[in-house]
């Protein structure tokens, strides 16, 4: 048996925020009709949350549910709990016009604690104020050169989802931007 | 600097968030046509200063594609609209005669 690692196993840096990439972690792409009864029940069925509105991250007792776009969602579940969930929401949407594939492997997942919107703000184009960005909001946009998705916990600190290959260079790029000295200090 | 709202997600983002795609509304002619409707549309554009029709990709987002209706020389963007249509809305147009009176472009006024 393969000894399964993510991208970058545990990495860690810290500045005056912390950032670790988080390991294993399971993501379901699922597309179709957001609206549909099916898929409701499908998301209920892998996660316990519902279909999360606009650019919002439900969460649930097994797993999260982010808003992709009008026809994806991503389903965020424990990486051991991937092929159960996939069953489950190909029961629910049997018959529909969808598609519900495992991604968990394509992904990085990060976490950014601490002063996080300090060291978010640098990378991406998006306001990150405590008025604008609260917990439970999801926004798709770059990082520096990349593409990422990233969402605010209750407990302020920030997660972000990369492509598997780019994770080295989110990494890097979080790090940089969380080293001690180039605290801002304009949003926290 | 362009900053764009896209009308599937509803973001608000500056240029860097999304791709260009070119003139708005072209209508294709494929194999079988005639040789100068074919030519007219691989090669003839609009190249306006002032009111513009164009496509963008929200690429760095949602990744859909919609329209967009912006001033060449003022980067003002007068409003974005849906992909699913030939024209543009008339929200749209209203919102561009309020700042370019009399504006037109190819057979749109
Ligand atoms: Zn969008």
């Amino acid at each position: 048996m393969s000894n399964l690692v993510s991208a970058l196993n545990h990495a860690k840096s810290a500045g005056f925020a912390s950032v670790e990439e988080t390991g294993l972690q399971g993501m379901i792409t699922v597309r179709g009709d957001l609206a549909s009864k099916a898929m409701a029940a499908a998301v209920k069925a892998a996660t316990g949350a519902a279909v999360p509105a606009t650019r919002k991250i439900e969460k649930g007792d097994t797993g999260a549910v982010a808003w992709m776009s009008p026809d994806e969602l991503l389903v965020i579940t424990s990486y051991e709990g991937v092929d159960s969930a996939i069953e489950a929401m190909k029961a629910s949407l049997q018959g529909e016009h969808s598609m519900v594939v495992n991604v968990s492997d394509a992904r990085a997942v990060f976490k950014v604690s601490g002063s996080a919107e300090d060291v978010m703000a640098k990378l991406a184009p998006v306001d990150f104020s405590t008025e604008a960005f609260q917990p439970g909001e999801f926004r798709r946009s770059r990082l520096a050169q990349v593409a990422a998705a990233m969402w605010k916990n209750d407990d302020g600190s920030f997660e972000l989802v990369c492509f598997r290959s780019t994770a080295q260079y989110v990494f890097d790029l979080l790090s940089v931007s969380a080293a001690n000295g180039g605290e801002v200090r304009h949003l926290s | 600097m362009l900053i764009l709202e896209c009308p599937y997600c509803g973001v608000k983002g500056e240029e860097t968030e999304f791709h260009a795609g070119g003139e708005a509304h072209l209508k294709r002619f494929g194999p079988g046509s005639e040789d100068a409707d074919f030519e007219t549309y691989l090669f003839m554009r609009e190249n306006p200063k002032g009111v513009h029709l164009e496509r963008w990709r929200h690429a760095n987002g949602c990744g859909k594609w919609f329209h967009a209706a912006r001033c060449t020389m003022t980067l003002e963007v007068f409003g974005s609209y849906s992909a699913q249509t030939f024209e543009p809305p008339k929200e749209i147009k209203d919102k561009i005669s309020a700042k370019r009176p009399g504006w037109s472009w190819r057979n749109f006024s």
